[in-house]
């Protein structure tokens, strides 16, 4: 008799919550049908902070790529997708392309920023963010501080205009999930968290480090690109200093760290806590500002670990962990 | 043909010249020491081995290939493999994680994730448990592990027994002796202890200020021309002490 290590498979807890997630999914998708117009409208806003902090946490929270400028790929896809606009493209089509084309400036971007570590690669990002604001405010089309609406889509019928931009900010953060789910449960994933707990040790193993971490950076930046051309289909208006605003990055910065960073259900549960605090103080201007800062750090003193941490402290184990155990099956092997 | 050639080899840190034209060779099978006071650039010329450091000058080949361009994740894959100093474990991931992402990252070969946990039996209850709480030598089985995982031709294993308790120490000298008596690989070894290095390797290589002092079997020397060597003393000036 001999033993083999063979990975784990997912827990019955993961299972549960998979078809759960599902089913969540089938409900959001057919909200239209029940839901009131304003609903519709602030649950388009809650699909947007979900993919902003799943895609923030997979460069940070797995790669241990701290950003505070992601809001050059949400300010960029909203500017492409007035771009293609103005070039006839139809609105939706549109949306979808501007997204795309943000991975056309992220590559490129990538080879200069990845050379850069921890705080460089932060500050580098803010002021990349900054600068392709103001390059951009300089394009009469944009005009300044003024900005511009996307005209043809706020031509469409409001109600079929805001079921089809929901429908698509709940296929696209479902898309995200997915999408990170199955990579961080992959070789990307122990290969990213391995960059985040020691560059240099991953390397000495094998690991491509600037291959995963393009691969990470391009992800994100194209999580943030979609959530940007959802902000500007939901606004109409696009306006460079609030699509290039650094509390973009301040949501992603709250999302992550009071959910749970580099938890994959965190962001998630991060999301839902901005958006019931939104709803429940956005009328006390500045001062909801105020206590979004005080509860960020309530949690960094008394549960740095975030949302997810206490659960986890809970239940005895992280639900819908990226962890990969180990199972030991024995086998009968042949005289 | 051997299956490392190192020659002339120098290393820099910005101004300072850490390695000064290092060379020697080693065989599949064969133990190389080396051996020196702390400074004298042993970590540097392992790093610069593995890829993480790259060189001033000199050249680096594997079984006659020039591998001296090559970057760390790049010679993994032509076949050298480090567990460094310190370790440099995966701290947030489970021993099992930091395993498998040695495998999936390595050569195929004889070495799997069944071999190294019957090489290193004290994991065997570890592999759900975060990096960051092993003991030091709990630790070091788990980076020599990860080096193995790669199923490399040449294992650097730099600092193996610093900072463990003699019976850690000695646990360690076991799986290593049957690592080199399978005689898959060859292996260089960074060691402090002295008696242990000489005990253990076929060469030893002593190293003073980055250069070379004295290359050969441990046999050939006595121990007062190794203490020399160790701390730089040429003979003209111990011939003056």
């Amino acid at each position: 008799m001999s033993h083999t290590h063979v990975l784990a498979a997912v827990s019955r807890l993961d299972k549960v919550l998979i078809g759960l997630g599902a089913a969540l999914a089938g409900l959001l998708l057919a909200l239209p049908l029940f839901g009131s117009p304003l609903i519709v409208d602030k649950l388009t806003l809650l699909m947007i902070y979900i993919i902003l902090a799943v895609s923030w946490n997979l460069l940070a929270g797995f790669a241990g790529l701290v950003s505070v400028g992601q809001q050059a790929f949400i300010g960029l896809a909203g500017y492409f997708v007035l771009r293609l606009a103005e070039a006839g493209m139809a609105p939706f089509p549109a949306l979808i392309a501007g997204a795309v084309v943000v991975l056309l400036v992220a590559w490129p971007l990538s080879w200069f920023v990845l050379r850069l570590k921890a705080a460089e690669f932060a500050v580098a990002m803010w002021v990349l963010a900054e600068a392709i604001r103001s390059v951009i405010m300089f394009d009469p089309l944009v005009q300044g501080e003024t900005g511009r609406s996307l005209v043809t889509l706020n031509a469409i019928d409001a109600d079929l205009r805001r079921t089809a931009i929901y429908l698509m900010a709940v296929a696209s953060a479902i898309l995200v999930l997915a999408v990170s789910y199955r990579l961080l449960r992959g070789r990307l994933g122990g290969e990213s968290q391995a960059i985040r707990d020691d560059e240099e040790a991953a390397g000495s193993v094998g690991v491509s480090t600037m291959r995963v971490k393009r691969t990470i950076f391009l992800i994100s930046a194209l999580g943030c690109a979609i959530a940007g051309t959802l902000w500007l289909a939901s606004a109409i208006t696009y306006q460079p200093r609030a699509a290039f605003g650094i509390n973009w990055s301040v949501f992603m910065l709250f999302m992550v760290l009071v959910g749970g960073l580099g938890s994959f259900l965190g962001p998630v549960l991060g999301a839902l806590l901005l958006f019931a605090l939104q709803e429940a103080f956005g009328d006390f201007g500045a001062w909801y500002l105020t206590g979004i800062g005080c509860v960020a750090m309530l949690f960094a003193l008394y549960a740095p670990r975030g949302i997810i941490g206490l659960i986890t402290d809970r239940l005895g184990r992280e639900p819908l962990s990226m962890r990969k155990e180990l199972d030991v099956r024995s086998e009968r092997r042949g005289r | 043909m051997s299956l490392l050639s190192v020659t002339d080899l120098t290393c820099r840190h910005g101004l300072l010249t850490a390695v000064r034209g290092i060379g020697f060779t080693l065989e599949r099978g064969e133990t190389l020491c080396i051996i020196g006071a702390n400074g004298a650039g042993k970590t540097t010329l392992m790093r610069t081995l593995a890829g993480a450091h790259v060189p001033a000058g000199g050249r680096i080949a594997l079984a006659g290939r020039d591998i001296t361009a090559e970057r760390a994740f790049e010679r993994v894959r032509s076949g050298i493999s480090m567990s460094p100093e310190g370790r440099r474990l995966f701290a947030d991931m489970t021993v099992a994680e930091n395993l498998r992402v040695a495998a999936e990252n390595g050569r195929a070969g004889g070495w799997d994730m069944d071999r190294v946990l019957g090489a290193f039996p004290q994991l065997q209850p570890l592999l759900d448990v975060p990096a960051g709480r092993l003991s030091g030598g709990q630790r070091q089985a788990v980076a020599i592990g990860r080096a193995l995982l790669s199923n490399p031709d040449v294992i650097l294993l730099d600092e193996v027994s610093l900072g463990l308790s003699p019976a850690a120490i000695e646990g360690l000298y076991q799986s290593l002796s049957a690592i080199r008596e399978s005689g898959e690989m060859g292996i260089v070894l960074v060691e402090q202890d002295l008696t242990r290095a000489l005990g253990f390797a076929d060469r030893v290589l002593c190293m003073a200020e980055g250069r070379s002092e004295l290359q050969g079997p441990p046999a050939d020397f006595t121990r007062a021309q190794i203490t020399a060597a160790y701390f730089g003393i040429h003979d003209d000036e111990a011939r003056h002490a």
